[in-house]
């Protein structure tokens, strides 16, 4: 008994942590309707500067407290100055956007601590006249602990007075709930989301200073954190600090008597706890469906048109360069990286398909690349199957996942249904870590090698030809009569009911197919690489396909294609280049977004309109 | 194709050997200068693959001493004349990019063989690719028993002490103390799983009379360490497997210790004496623990006091753990490719087979039998001095001695 009433104080103790990260994440998502993808690495930052704060003041109380508050204001400051340099230049760039800017800053910040910091954990001193524990119904523990429960509630009653009794606050609430309608009543937009950046980055400093007499500091931090914290927020319900507050809790409760009962859970927990959440209540717990997202949705995106002729004699040429060139001039190692690059865009096309004309955002579209490859390499363990078989049967198992994770994901929209389809994923991923007597675990599937007749050669023919295959077959699909009713219901779910679409149908359809075309990729990476791991379905991957398709432009049927092209050749050359690419990339990934805030193939075809118009 | 000395990732190191060579060896290169000309033109290229963004706390230690043992066989005048060249890789912890590196190195750079590998699933991606190119792989750190038993092949070869040899050590000692009950903890994934695994076979067999009573099994760099040790304690245990480490352990030593999990119980503890894990604990490294792990300003044999000098001569740094798994890579490929006297891969496989060389540790060899080296691991006891932690009563555990018998080990290795 006593131990499970220490058990829920455990939980309390990190429910409290992680409301004061998802406390700022929640804010900032609920006035700029930006995914901060960087708010677990301005938590990391915090820990880190608290780090050098506190070490370097004069011991005792002042220096330490005094420290965790100066470490969370220059949090807050670098924040603000994120928002004003960087996101205030892309806020009218299409939903999402900015999030391929915060990924940028993630792999920046990555690298700029290693080079600040160094590559080894560092523990940071604990907290004055904390250091020890008290005897709790025989039991000890830990004083800082208790602490960190109080400061939870009360940094939560602080921002709700802050909310609720301050002018500041009324305009953070009135732009949450309409931001067009605050802007239109002459508040100055600018200075109220730089404000809100730097109380939600402040807050995510200060989450990270506190954690100093608990954990060590270390890189892997800002990951271990972010997908977390977005748990927490979605399923509070984006932009309600109550919610946070009690999905915090939830989450936190669960943690700590998960364990006792299964100890393996703690991988998928926050993920089940999600789908379910939002399974049940499609707003998460205390959301609000947003007034200004339905304004901004009522505008039709631009309708696809036909490629001009020109663009088609140039994709024509290119791909008979792809098809022809290779053998006269191409090494076996250029071969791999064309092969890979195909599969890239075959999967980012297949993203793309649902992101574009769907409308529908996924964070967890590795989950049918992953299941395609994991498919066909337990076909060919199992079976012996040979490579052909196995590579058609990828889609199939891609499909079938598609249509039960689609049949849940696509009644959500927004940011919801793209936390649920990260939560589907995380499930398939955890099945594929934890299933060991079928999939080998973390240990992978080995000796999925191709068939004798598959040289490098003509895999790449093949990978190339399922590459080509599958975009144009999902060029064509958009372009169909089915493309334009997705699109209809995307533009305006409504009307397009009104004229009997049936919105929920198509955008089912859409995701089967969509899964279905990642499980082609995923099949014939499996093939690619002679063997299959968890990472195929992990977050990375997911996030490698958004970045591509943000980073080529959701508007062009082009934009995958150029995104994958650009985003994996940039990788594979730095990579090979530097030691520190990720700061190389996550800069490139900056200033194109900078510059080309519509994507890549947004920004060729607004040069090639312009040219012709001017 | 980009410059081979393109920047420091793809950077070709030969090594400082040439500029000292050419001062010390002036009369060498007179003697014979045909010899030299080789040495200039021709370089054996060693590719090596590792995930040097996603794990620096150990592999930067270890690049450092990788750097530094070429440098050495280089200014020694390399292998027959020819001098080491090593290109290395990051696979940011990603087996399907460690495949696509291997790719570029043996088909556009030619390299004689592959070496490296942190992660366990990486080693595997690795070794497969080595299995189906027919190209020799050289593992220096991966901890999995796969990699040479049940996913093991005839072209990969593993330095370091695997996770059932580290067990083995322990469980040695594990025997010896009085507890009964037992409690565990390790990260869920493959290593983990596998050392809760051994110890508790091999625990059983040297003491019928010991019980499990509580397991636990955190995410990686993800411990719930407050929930995770209340669990432990409500078990009551006499005694702890701990196989956590880096940032998990940390966090699970200091909530440990707040909540005196560790007193009046034994704790034995996987790797917890290796500096990269010891170190960052501070002052706060817990004492009496009974580890595996790296002694490195303790040990005085001659090869390892010439190690740790010309270490910290090179990088003003004290060697850790991976420096050594480092240094002995190189060492083991100059000693293969010395004998061999080839790059044909099929004779250098068969050289590395009951190839010897000497370690900075001792003599070391990789076994024939199922192409693990028989380099140890240091067993002692933690304990804290002058504010950080240190191992004490260590001794030096042979891996010849804590690998299971050849009959034992033949089923367990498919592939012979």
């Amino acid at each position: 008994m006593e131990n499970l009433l220490l058990q829920g104080l455990n939980g309390l103790a990190s429910a409290s942590s992680l409301f004061l990260v998802a406390s700022g994440l929640t804010v900032i998502f609920g006035v700029t309707r930006i995914v901060n993808f960087a708010h677990g690495s301005l938590y990391m930052l915090g820990a880190y500067l608290a780090f050098s704060i506190v070490t370097s003041l004069p011991r005792g109380h002042a220096g330490f407290w005094g420290g965790v508050v100066l470490a969370a204001l220059a949090v807050g400051v670098i924040g603000a100055l994120l928002e004003m340099l960087l996101l205030r230049r892309i806020y009218r760039a299409p939903e999402l956007f900015q999030l391929l800017a915060t990924f940028g800053v993630v792999l920046v910040v990555q690298d700029v601590a290693l080079l600040v910091w160094g590559a080894q954990d560092l523990l940071g001193p604990r907290a004055p006249g904390l250091r020890g524990s008290v005897e709790l119904l025989g039991l000890r523990f830990p004083l800082y602990e208790l602490v960190l429960i109080g400061i939870g509630p009360v940094v939560l009653g602080l921002l709700l007075l802050l909310f609720k009794r301050t002018r500041w606050g009324t305009l953070v609430r009135a732009a949450t709930q309409d931001r067009e309608m605050v802007g239109a009543l002459g508040v100055n937009q600018r200075w109220l989301f730089t404000s809100v950046f730097f109380l939600g980055s402040l807050l995510a400093g200060l989450a990270g200073a506190l954690q100093l007499p608990r954990e060590s500091v270390n890189l892997h931090m800002d990951l271990a954190t972010i997908t977390e914290v977005f748990v927490v927020v979605v399923v509070g319900g984006l932009g309600s600090l109550p919610g946070a507050a009690l999905a915090a809790l939830l989450i936190g409760e669960l943690h700590a008597f998960g364990i006792l009962i299964f100890p393996k859970i703690t991988l998928v927990l926050v993920f089940l706890v999600m789908a379910v959440v939002l399974v049940v209540r499609p707003r998460g717990l205390f959301g609000k469906a947003q007034v200004a997202q339905a304004a901004v949705a009522s505008v039709a995106e631009p309708v696809l048109g036909r490629a001009p002729a020109q663009l088609k004699w140039l994709g024509f040429f290119a791909l008979v360069v792809a098809v022809a060139a290779p053998p006269f001039l191409a090494g076996d190692y250029a071969l791999i990286v064309l092969t890979d690059m195909a599969i890239a865009v075959l999967f980012a096309a297949s993203l793309h398909f649902i992101m574009g004309p769907g409308g529908m955002a996924s964070f967890g579209h590795a989950a049918y690349f992953g299941i395609g490859a994991y498919g066909a390499a337990l076909l060919t363990k199992w079976f012996a199957a040979p490579m052909v078989p196995a590579l058609l049967a990828a889609p199939f198992c891609a499909g079938l996942a598609g249509v039960l994770f689609g049949f849940f994901c696509v009644r959500l929209s927004g940011v919801y249904s793209a936390m649920l389809t990260l939560a589907f994923a995380q499930i398939a991923w955890s099945v594929a870590f934890q299933w060991v007597e079928l999939t080998g675990g973390d240990n992978g599937v080995l000796g999925v090698w191709p068939d004798p007749w598959a040289t490098k050669l003509n895999f790449y023919w093949l990978a190339l030809g399922c590459s080509v295959m599958g975009t144009l077959a999902l060029r064509r699909i958009a372009l169909s009569p089915f493309g334009y009713a997705l699109r209809a219901q995307r533009d305006n779910t409504l009307r397009a009911e009104a004229i009997g679409i049936n919105a929920f149908e198509m955008r089912w359809v859409a995701f089967v197919l969509a899964a279905g075309f990642a499980g082609v990729a995923g099949g014939l990476f499996a093939f690619a690489k002679g063997s299959v791991f968890p990472t195929a379905l992990d977050i990375p991957r997911s996030v490698d396909a958004l970045l591509m398709v943000l980073l080529g432009g959701v508007q062009t049927l082009a934009g995958p294609l150029l995104g994958a092209l650009a985003f994996t050749g940039l990788h594979e050359q730095l990579v090979r280049a530097t030691d520190y690419w990720r700061l190389v990339l996550g800069g490139v990934i900056l200033l194109l977004v900078l510059a080309f805030p519509q994507g890549l193939a947004g920004a060729v075809r607004q040069w090639w309109e312009g040219r012709r118009h001017g | 194709m980009p410059a081979l000395f393109s920047g420091i990732g793809g950077e070709v190191m030969v090594g400082m050997g040439f500029g000292r060579r050419a001062i010390l060896g002036g009369a060498a290169v007179l003697a014979a200068p045909r010899l030299a000309r080789a040495q200039a033109g021709e370089p054996l290229k060693i590719g090596e693959i590792n995930s040097y963004t996603a794990q620096p706390a150990f592999l930067q230690p270890y690049r450092q001493a990788w750097t530094l043992a070429v440098e050495q066989v280089n200014a020694a005048g390399g292998v027959h004349g020819r001098p080491l060249a090593t290109i290395h890789r990051d696979d940011a912890g990603k087996p399907e990019d460690a495949v696509r590196h291997a790719g570029e190195l043996v088909n556009a750079e030619r390299v004689v063989l592959l070496a490296g590998g942190f992660l366990s699933n990486v080693g595997l991606a690795l070794g497969d690719y080595a299995a189906q190119n027919k190209k020799l792989f050289v593992a220096s750190e991966p901890l999995t028993d796969a990699i040479v038993w049940s996913r093991g092949n005839r072209y990969t070869f593993r330095l370091r002490a695997s996770t059932y040899m580290q067990c083995a050590m322990l469980v040695e000692e594990a025997a010896k103390l009085p507890a009964k009950k037992w409690a565990l903890v390790a990260p869920n994934y493959e290593y983990g799983q596998s050392a809760v695994r051994w110890f508790k076979e091999l625990l059983k067999a040297a003491r019928p009379d010991v019980e499990f009573v509580a397991e636990q099994f955190p995410a990686l760099g993800r411990i719930d360490a407050g929930a995770t040790v209340q669990a432990l304690a409500a078990s009551n245990p006499e005694a702890i497997f701990n196989v956590t480490f880096g940032a998990d352990l940390t966090n699970f030593v200091r909530q440990g210790a707040t909540r005196g999990l560790f007193e009046r119980r034994a704790v034995v503890s996987l790797l917890t004496g290796e500096p990269e894990y010891l170190d960052p604990l501070g002052d706060e490294a817990p004492e009496g623990w009974i580890v595996t792990g790296y002694p490195h300003d303790q040990i005085n044999t001659p090869a390892h006091t010439a190690f740790r000098d010309a270490y910290r001569r090179r990088f003003n740094d004290y060697p850790r753990l991976g420096s050594v798994v480092g240094y002995d890579t190189v060492q083991a490929i100059a000693a293969l490719l010395r004998k061999a006297n080839t790059t044909d891969t099929e004779k250098l496989v068969d050289t590395m087979r009951g190839l010897q060389f000497a370690s900075v540790v001792g003599e070391v060899t990789f076994r024939a039998l199922d192409h693990q080296s028989t380099m140890g691991a240091y067993v002692g006891k933690t304990a804290l001095r002058g504010g950080k932690g240190i191992m004490v009563d260590w001794r030096y555990a042979d891996g010849a001695r804590y690998l299971p018998s050849d009959a034992v080990v033949r089923t367990l290795r498919p592939a012979g």
